[in-house]
């Protein structure tokens, strides 16, 4: 029971975490502490897939987003003039708050009223030793199953490199 | 646990669509999508680990299929993936903004040729 209980505090802790600073990347005047805040978020999405037995994705979530897209994001925030007041908002900004607002509600109603086919409370034996060794598992997921999306997501990088190194090459 | 989950989802889905819809500068708009391809990876973690895939049925039973509860991690997999490309070709834009025009501003740019 107290390990529930901790496991409770953990959550809510991570989710307040994430929410709340994904709130503030959408609000604050600054663009480089915008960017400082993506990463909290970023790392409280990876406390969130650990909770939920997604050990791999956690650590891939922290190697691509924190360590590759943050510093590519800071990067580019660098390369901008007058950093500390460019987050400005658009003539749009009600409707899209109102869009917002509105396809959360649509959406919490879905995810509450849906009937889930849920896996049982104690897992059954092969799917808890699945979760056991998520990552090897998910490699052999990937590997064998879905070869050709993989493979197909690798050319796909490579054709995105070289489309970015087209775009910026000087002429 | 699956409901919060998603309900958190949402939240962060949401979030994100108000960001890039009611941000000004290329960049913020595109740390909001980030947010967006996460709020996704939630939901997809989420599935993966508490609702029962329908291959779990399929010919050999569940000792056979068992892998395939992580069909949803590995799809987050590839959303990763879809990420990085879009935030490189993404920056690549924005290098590409400022030789041009000088701005950032998204409102301002509404340009199709040179």
């Amino acid at each position: 029971m107290a390990d529930s209980l901790f496991e409770e505090i953990v959550f809510w802790v991570l989710a307040a975490t994430t929410v709340g600073a994904a709130l503030l990347v959408v609000h604050v005047q600054s663009l480089f502490r915008a960017a400082l805040l993506l990463i909290v978020s970023f790392l409280g999405v990876a406390g969130i897939f650990v909770m939920a037995n997604a050990e791999f994705l956690a650590v891939a979530q922290v190697l691509i987003y924190v360590g590759g897209i943050a510093v590519l994001v800071i990067f580019a925030v660098m390369l901008t003039r007058d950093v500390e007041h460019s987050n400005l908002g658009t003539p749009v900004q009600p409707v899209a708050l109102m869009l917002a607002v509105v396809l959360l509600g649509a959406l919490t109603y879905a995810v509450v009223q849906a009937e889930w086919n849920l896996l049982p409370d104690d897992l059954p034996g092969p799917l808890a030793a699945v979760f056991v060794e998520t990552p090897a598992q998910l490699g052999r997921l990937l590997v064998r199953d879905y070869v050709l999306a993989f493979e197909i997501a690798g050319a796909f990088l490579l054709a995105a490199v070289i489309g970015a190194l087209s775009l910026v090459r000087e002429r | 646990m699956l409901e919060r989950l998603l309900i958190l989802s949402a939240v962060l889905f949401c979030i994100g669509l108000y960001g890039v819809l009611s941000r000004r500068h290329i960049i913020a708009v595109l740390m909001a999508l980030e947010l967006m391809f996460n709020a996704v990876n939630i939901a997809l973690v989420a599935f993966s680990r508490y609702v029962t895939p329908a291959d779990l049925a399929g010919p050999g039973g569940m000792a056979e299929n068992a892998r395939y509860v992580l069909t949803g991690q590995g799809l987050a997999v590839f959303v990763i993936v879809a990420a990085a490309a879009e935030v490189a070709l993404g920056l690549a834009l924005v290098i590409a903004l400022i030789r041009r025009t000088d701005t950032l501003d998204i409102t301002g740019v509404s340009l199709m040729r040179r």
